[in-house]
């Protein structure tokens, strides 16, 4: 019986969703917004990569929301786990072989510099503050699992992630004083293509470059760390 | 190009069944970081390099690191 008025449910949803996206044409052209940002996106924020302008700059407000939903998730997480834990014990940690260990310790600044590499020239090459915090977090997996009993200093992730987070909204409160709108691009625009212009589009995502790598290493430090206990 | 989309494609989704199927925890792990990784190749081919990166870096590294520390601190076989 309950099956049977899930298989009903399902359907009257799935009925609902089909006539409602039958009508809209896919993949015909007719999105005006997007040619728009296609032909003067360039000319409006200085970043040649057109994905880095609509994400920061065209809906920058948005990119605050996505920032935001990951630090709710750090935060329950951070909850959860810390509703467990608490017997400080210290189990016995198995040494990683001599290979994985001397491979990871090599890797590691090389990944670190490609993560900031992807942040910095977000605005001029395809990546940003997501994908560089990404690999930058990754590198603290590959350090967590090659070289056990290295930890981040906890406080220095934390405030690191604070300092992304001020750094984002004190941006956009400075743009709403000067210009009028959040997140107004009130630097110089300079010259398309190089390294320092697009105006406030680089400190955006050097923020959340900041933010999204401390928040996702905070989140390996957790699961590893501190689930230790509960393995055994 | 559109045949290695193709067998890319096939592949996706055999790993993803696979994913599905698998009794023992950690194959179904390695066989869904297969599956990110070949949307990673996917959306390089389709041009749109930042999803790509996006989808390496959490789908295919983070994701799997965090479940491999799930299924080592849980239960490794499925009944």
């Amino acid at each position: 019986m309950r099956k049977l008025i899930s298989i009903i449910l399902l359907g009257i949803v799935a009925t609902g969703l089909f006539m409602s996206i039958s009508q809209i044409p896919f993949g015909e052209p007719g999105e005006r917004m997007g040619d728009h940002f296609i032909r003067e996106g360039v000319k409006e924020t200085g970043a040649t990569n057109i994905v880095t302008a609509v994400v920061v700059s065209y809906r920058g407000f948005d990119t605050l929301g996505e920032v935001t939903v990951l630090f709710t998730a750090a935060m329950g997480l951070g909850a959860v786990i810390g509703l467990v834990r608490r017997k400080k014990t210290h189990p016995v940690i198995e040494p990683a072989s001599l290979i994985v260990y001397t491979g990871c310790r090599f890797l590691f600044p090389v990944i670190l510099l490609v993560g900031t590499y992807i942040v910095i020239h977000g605005h001029l090459t395809p990546g940003g503050g997501f994908q560089g915090g990404a690999v930058v977090a990754s590198a603290f997996l590959l350090m967590y699992l090659g070289c056990r009993g290295k930890r981040i200093r906890e406080n220095l992730s934390r405030g690191l992630e604070s300092l992304g987070g001020l750094l984002f909204i004190l941006l956009g409160v400075t743009g709403l004083l000067i210009g009028g709108d959040f997140l107004f691009n009130f630097l110089p625009l300079g010259e398309a293509g190089t390294l320092i212009s697009a105006g406030i589009i680089p400190l955006i995502y050097l923020a959340v470059g900041l933010k999204v790598g401390s928040e996702l290493a905070g989140i390996i430090d957790h699961l590893i760390e501190n689930t230790d206990e509960l393995s055994e | 190009m559109e045949i290695i989309a193709g067998i890319l494609v096939l592949l996706m989704i055999a790993s993803a069944i696979a994913a599905a199927l698998f009794k023992d925890l950690m194959n179904a792990v390695i066989a869904s970081c297969i599956v990110s990784l070949i949307a990673a190749v996917l959306f390089y081919l389709l041009q749109a390099p930042d999803v790509a990166m996006a989808e390496a870096a959490i789908g295919a590294a983070l994701v799997t690191g965090i479940f491999v520390i799930a299924v080592k601190r849980t239960k490794r076989f499925e009944e």
